[in-house]
């Protein structure tokens, strides 16, 4: 099945166009934007990208499989990216990462069967102050306890199941990560 | 430690103030005076007034600013600024934070950046996994756009107008595009492979033209100088280091946090004045002293100031070895003790198990290696497997001296600094603490696998 991009999408390629010199420049934030769109980025995705900017399929799926944000495969709506590099090692990254990996029945890297979560083991996210942490969307989850996590999981999972409730059967909602979340003070 | 440096803030100013992300807020507290200060003055003026500051690059090599935006060539036509704020080093968030509370401050360092440069165009690099910030910026981007500061035609003093565009990219996870020439070749819609120097960005960088590649944290210096003076910034820093330094403190502390400090503290005074000390009574066992690309100090050497210069150079700090007596080459001969790299601190205490941090750092660079050269490719594979086989208790014989002879094969033969930044703390940490991968390995025989040294095998 042949893949179009929505309309809108299609004209914020336009803007993003004139934003650089050459198109193959606007490969990123294009790839971004289909995922956004689709989900994840099948082949059909590659292929529509790599026409829109007129590349080579080939160089698309060389820089498709270079950066880790890009998903070849469906995986669940909410991504949990956990830190476990050292600053969070050091403050019990491992055992948030394991805590979630038991409360979700899954391993580092796999998603939920009912497609709510993604586990992603993480490197270093750049809030090392408030470590341990993860992010899930655009959302910073600081200072973590496993009863914190708790509390995140079940949030998501609820809203989660309330956006599906409100959908056709067989139609994942998608992901309920859209507000900036709270913020460490100073 | 300079005196007037205390309590001093140039790049924090705005933190803790409600909406400092906001143009209005950024306005009222003084924003947006520098750049016109800055327009009335001779682009060549700027340079002069960066480079007598003694402002050095915070992204981690601490190379003078100003004299990095006069290797822009005169007769260059087109010359763009990039803004590296891909803050990826493990240990480091200070940027993260920069970005999410004064965007407007990096805009303005921006726009007089590119007056001086004579560039029209500036792109921000921001971390893809950084979507929070993305949004802040982005908003920002579009205030002032809306209000006349980024645009085709921004008024300068005396009548004249200067074309001025930024624009936000996002990056999609990669370590290796923090390192300038990967980022450009991302930027540009290709792996983030760094590229051969020379030429040098400067001269040809993005889209093969005059490129000046600046950190967040860099540019947000600029405003500060130019409303203040090169003479007040280079008297707040120490020797040949200007300004204050941010620094992001985690691991074991009580106080963990982002701080604007005077260059002269000393990691002891941080650790124990700024940050409360080691929680639980435990005592200090070491720390990485700007991102975990840098060797470690142990507790002897935490006297020393935070400053670039002496982390470089003081005698107190010992010189990082190959193996025991083998002091590690630079290049004609020089000596390697550690470096400020990006002011990410990461202090562990002694009930740390010092190879399994060890094995952390190392599984990092080998799942980070862009995979471009074969040293680093193989060496940092080499690295993490044998520096984790250690940890858990499986280490063979010669598994301690074998570390740091592929880290020393690894140094110095790559294309980027990656190889480095996962050779130096191989060695480091061998030279600091060999007794404890001494111990692991008589008693790698024995099922003695650790709960940390556990985790990170698993």
């Amino acid at each position: 099945m042949a893949l179009e991009f929505s309309v809108q999408a299609k004209q914020r390629i336009e803007r993003l166009l004139t934003q650089y010199p050459n198109k193959q420049a606007a490969l990123l934030p294009v790839l971004h934007l289909a995922q956004d769109e689709f989900g994840y980025l099948p082949d059909e995705a590659l292929n529509l990208v790599a026409e829109t900017l007129q590349l080579p399929a080939a160089h698309v799926f060389g820089v498709i499989t270079f950066y880790t944000m890009f998903h070849r495969e469906k995986s669940g709506r909410n991504e949990l990216m956990v830190c476990t590099n050292v600053s969070c090692m050091l403050r019990g990254g491992y055992d948030i990462l394991h805590h979630i990996e038991g409360r979700l029945g899954i391993k580092a890297g796999e998603s939920t069967p009912d497609g709510c979560f993604h586990l992603v083991e993480e490197e270093c996210l750049a809030a090392c102050a408030n470590a341990p942490m993860m992010i899930c969307g655009d959302r910073y989850h600081l200072d973590l306890t496993p009863a914190k996590v708790d509390t995140v999981l079940d949030d998501l999972r609820k809203r989660w199941q309330e956006r599906a409730k409100q959908l056709p059967v067989g139609q994942a909602p998608e992901t309920t990560n859209t507000g900036v979340g709270p913020h460490r003070k100073f | 430690m300079v005196e007037e440096a205390k309590g001093v803030k140039i790049v924090t100013r705005n933190f803790g103030v409600p909406d400092s992300h906001k143009l209005a807020t950024y306005r009222a507290r003084g924003g947006w005076e520098a750049f016109k200060k800055a327009t009335a003055m001779a682009p060549t003026d700027i340079v002069e007034e960066v480079k007598k500051s003694n402002l050095r690059g915070r992204g981690g090599a601490g190379f003078p600013t100003g004299l990095k935006w006069s290797f822009v060539p005169k007769e260059a036509r087109t010359v763009y600024l990039v803004v590296n704020a891909d803050e990826s080093e493990p240990g480091t968030c200070k940027d993260r934070e920069l970005l999410a509370y004064d965007p407007h401050l990096l805009i303005e360092g921006m726009a007089i950046a590119s007056y001086a440069i004579r560039c029209q165009h500036a792109y921000i690099y921001i971390r893809g996994e950084m979507m929070r910030e993305a949004k802040i910026v982005q908003a920002a981007i579009d205030e002032a756009y809306a209000a006349g500061l980024l645009g085709a035609s921004v008024p300068v003093p005396g009548g004249g107008t200067f074309r001025f565009d930024v624009t936000l990219h996002r990056g999609a996870g990669a370590y290796i595009c923090g390192e300038e020439t990967a980022l450009l070749n991302s930027l540009e819609g290709k792996r983030g492979w760094p590229r051969l120097k020379p030429p040098f960005p400067a001269v040809k960088g993005l889209f093969q033209q005059a490129t000046v590649v600046n950190n967040v944290e860099t540019l947000m210096n600029i405003p500060a100088i130019i409303d203040k003076g090169s003479a007040w910034f280079a008297g707040l820093g120490m020797g040949k280091s200007g300004g204050t330094r941010i620094v992001c403190v985690s691991g074991h502390v009580a106080k963990p946090g982002v701080f604007e400090l005077p260059m002269g503290i000393t990691f002891k005074e941080l650790i124990y004045d700024v940050c409360g000390g080691i929680p639980g009574g435990r005592k200090f066992k070491g720390l990485i002293p700007g991102g975990t690309s840098m060797p470690p100090l142990d507790a002897s050497e935490i006297d020393v100031p935070i400053e670039f210069d002496a982390l470089t150079s003081d005698a107190r700090i010992k010189d990082v070895e190959v193996k025991a007596g083998v002091p590690f080459d630079m290049g004609n001969g020089r000596r390697l003790k550690t470096m400020a790299g990006s002011g990410g601190i990461v202090v562990f205490d002694e009930t740390t198990d010092v190879v399994a941090l060890c094995a952390r750092i190392m599984r990092f660079y080998a799942h980070e290696s862009c995979g471009q050269c074969t040293p680093c490719r193989e060496g940092t594979g080499w690295l993490a497997r044998v520096c984790t086989r250690l940890a858990v208790g499986q280490g063979h014989a010669g598994d301690v001296d074998l570390m740091g002879t592929v880290a020393n094969g690894i140094a110095g033969n790559t294309i980027c600094a990656l190889g480095e930044a996962a050779a130096w703390p191989m060695m480091g940490f061998l030279t600091k603490f060999r007794a404890d991968f001494e111990a692991k390995l008589a008693a790698s025989t024995a099922t003695t696998m650790t709960a940390p040294a556990r985790q990170v095998a698993s």
